[in-house]
């Protein structure tokens, strides 16, 4: 594409994308809702959240733990210049709490269970399931779309909150043991700094707004894919890429509201 | 317009972007019947089936089944329309996540609150009618070509429908499946009192089972009427069509700007260039 | 595969149910020994005021102490239009009764922590009643303040006087001026 035809082309990309959006907004609330539909069903549900929350379980510890040494590894080496070490508990835990644990967990959920997700519908789409549904009387957004949408909602926060202690624990694991920092110091000035409204549950709301998100997105892309075997890969990387950049963007937005 | 016509078309046109797929079409279907509708590919044999099922809505004319026009229903109305129609796709579509049994088992478990004895007596003997009351706890993939698209009719029908639809039911499948299918077609429609449209290619075994046919060309229905009146007609498409020539009103060549004499370097016919 | 939504799955049920269960244990423990639920419940006690000149860094929700144990937060600070002190209103937790003559102080936690409320109890037999004001305060220290004291007051001594600065300092005066 030469430089004169880029920008007819991005203006085409900005005109599509409006309604675009609009549609994929109106497939979020129409999913939503359709929790109280007759054909949502409380199994599928349950399925979902077997598929996104106790499948993803160990891909979460492994990568928590992970984070947490190395948080208790950065953070020593950085508070040791100022004598401040006592403060590593502090620093592991509200790293945790209000960034890493949420982000960190959608981002993998992105890409473990969102590629999942938009890979399954779009199978489904190419496969004729959807248009079989809907010749059966049957919406496909009560059915599919929204028991996954709200199991994402469930299933996220959970994960991060096992994501921030097994964090903690692998940050506690370097602090005490390894470098030397005193126990009883670790846990106390983490106790008496950390918030459960203020850091904890606004850490949470943070993942069940990733969540909600990165399902929107996976289910969205699978759900307006090309029926064909190239549109469902397609629709896949485009899935985790796009989720995980709103998981970064809407982590600013959220960051600048809960915690300024 | 018969009383006892369960599908009317009336100059039913439809269009992709600039294509004209379907340009003035006039079609019906009594009850009890089983139509074949053949044509060419892409020539809006799956479009036509999609305008009947509801699925796409006609730029002109009408379409009406059993008296109502299904695009002029509303959501709720197209629904319970559906709930009288079944449909079996090209692929059978079978739901990959669940088995054989709660395939079929899906229309019912949805729409009726069923006594778990009597809704597993409904799924196993229409599993029955196809021969694959045995396969009841398989998954899809376990399945066959020829068996999946049994499964698939088996869900279609499990509701006594009084429409049912075929999108290309003997594609990709082995002589013996497409004998079955073809059976299963017919035994089923007259078992049920149902009406059947089976769109397809597959001359020979569609009109075995068919009571009348219909043949698309060119956005428009060439020729109808029974088998034997088909065979008969004396529509150059149509016979170019049912005796697979391969040559004839439907052109072999794709239409190019350039002889190709001239694209191999021979100049125009009678003459070589220097 | 042969997935039965009818006939519940066992399996399926149960782990997640383990999982739910995992995460509500997480969350217990992330509140309890992580963070710090057990302590005082925002919401309870009751409400005490107190004026100061500064309040210095002072915060709303920044704690109130006791011998150095926290037994409140401050719930709001504004400027009384009338004497131009800062009005401090604090909730203190409702089992601990102080005597009307209970002093409050700012002070800093550690060098460059944040400022807090330092409660010293009084000795006083009357107890200080829900929306009673503490009178004996002492302002946060301004650092600015301090060393434009102890300049001064170095310059003083300097010039062979033994006066301190103005004001009330705090700051002796350096030995052998």
């Amino acid at each position: 594409m030469t430089a004169l035809e880029f920008i007819p082309e991005l203006g085409r990309v900005v005109r599509e994308s409006v309604p675009r959006l609009g549609a994929a907004s109106r497939f979020l609330l129409l999913g939503l809702g359709r929790v109280v539909h007759r054909h949502f069903s409380i199994q599928q549900w349950l399925r979902q959240v077997y598929g996104f929350g106790v499948l993803s379980l160990a891909l979460m510890v492994v990568a928590a733990f992970f984070t947490g040494m190395v948080l208790g590894f950065q953070g020593y080496y950085a508070l040791v210049r100022f004598g401040a070490t006592s403060a590593l508990g502090t620093l592991v835990a509200l790293s945790l709490l209000r960034e890493l644990g949420p982000v960190l967990t959608a981002l993998l959920f992105a890409g473990r269970a969102g590629s999942a997700l938009t890979a399954e519908i779009a199978t489904m789409k190419a496969t004729e399931q959807l248009s079989a549904m809907e010749m059966m009387a049957v919406d496909p957004l009560a059915w599919v779309v929204s028991p996954r949408l709200w199991a994402a909602v469930f299933t996220v926060p959970i994960l991060c909150v096992i994501f921030d202690l097994v964090g903690i624990f692998g940050g506690y694991l370097i602090a005490v043991p390894v470098l030397g920092v005193d126990s009883g110091t670790f846990w106390s000035q983490m106790q008496s700094n950390v918030s459960f409204r203020g850091d904890i549950l606004n850490g949470l709301f943070k993942a069940l707004c990733f969540g909600l998100v990165v399902a929107w997105i996976a289910a969205w892309q699978g759900y307006s894919a090309k029926p064909t075997a190239e549109g469902v890969g397609n629709a896949t990387t485009r899935s985790v890429v796009a989720a995980s950049l709103a998981v970064l963007g809407l982590d600013f937005i959220l960051t600048a509201l809960l915690f300024s | 317009m018969a009383a006892g016509d369960l599908i009317e078309i009336e100059q039913l046109r439809f269009s992709r972007g600039s294509h004209r797929v379907l340009d003035g079409i006039d079609l019906r279907v009594p009850r009890g019947a089983v139509a074949a509708i053949l044509g060419a590919s892409g020539g809006g044999k799956t479009t036509l089936l999609n305008l009947i099922a509801g699925t796409l809505r006609p730029d002109a004319g009408r379409v009406r089944v059993q008296g109502q026009e299904p695009s002029k229903l509303d959501r709720a109305g197209l629904f319970a329309l559906r709930r009288s129609m079944g449909m079996l796709f090209q692929h059978s579509a079978l739901f990959t996540d669940l088995s054989v049994f709660e395939n079929v088992a899906f229309p019912l478990r949805r729409h009726f609150r069923l006594p778990e004895s009597l809704l597993r007596k409904l799924v196993l003997m229409k599993l029955e009618a196809v021969g694959l009351r045995g396969a009841a706890e398989l998954g899809p993939g376990e399945l066959s070509g020829g068996m999946g698209r049994r499964v698939a009719l088996a869900r279609a029908v499990v509701m006594d429908p009084i429409l049912i639809l075929y999108d290309e039911p003997f594609t990709g499948l082995d002589p013996i499946s497409v004998g079955i299918i073809a059976t299963l077609i017919r035994r089923l429609n007259d078992a049920l009192g149902a009406t059947s449209i089976v769109v397809s290619h597959d001359i020979d075994e569609t009109f075995a089972i068919a009571d009348l046919g219909f043949i698309l060309g060119g956005g428009k229905i060439i020729a109808h009427g029974t088998p034997a009146e088909l065979r008969a007609s004396d529509s150059p498409l149509a016979q170019q069509f049912l005796s697979g020539r391969p040559d004839g009103p439907v052109p072999f060549h794709y239409p190019s700007n350039q002889s190709f004499l001239e694209v191999m370097g021979l100049g125009k016919l009678g003459g070589v260039r220097p | 595969m042969t997935g039965d939504p009818s006939m519940r799955n066992r399996a399926v049920d149960w782990w997640v149910g383990i999982f739910v269960l995992l995460g509500i244990a997480a969350l217990a423990v992330l509140a309890f020994r992580v963070g710090n639920l057990s302590g005082f419940q925002y919401g309870e006690g009751y409400v005490l005021h107190a004026d100061f000149n500064n309040v210095g860094s002072l915060k709303v929700r920044s704690p109130v102490k006791l011998g150095g144990v926290t037994v409140g937060e401050v719930t709001g600070i504004r400027i009384d239009p009338k004497t131009f002190q800062a009005e401090v209103s604090m909730r203190i937790e409702p089992q601990l009764k102080l005597p009307v003559d209970t002093g409050a102080s700012i002070y800093t936690q550690g060098l460059l922590g944040e400022q807090y409320i330092a409660l010293q109890p009084g000795g006083m037999p009357q107890d200080l009643k829900p929306g009673g004001t503490i009178t004996l305060t002492q302002s946060a220290v301004n650092i600015d303040q301090l060393i434009g004291q102890m300049v001064f007051s170095k310059a003083e001594g300097g010039s062979g006087s033994s006066g301190s600065g103005s004001g009330a300092s705090a700051i002796p005066n350096p030995p052998g001026q």
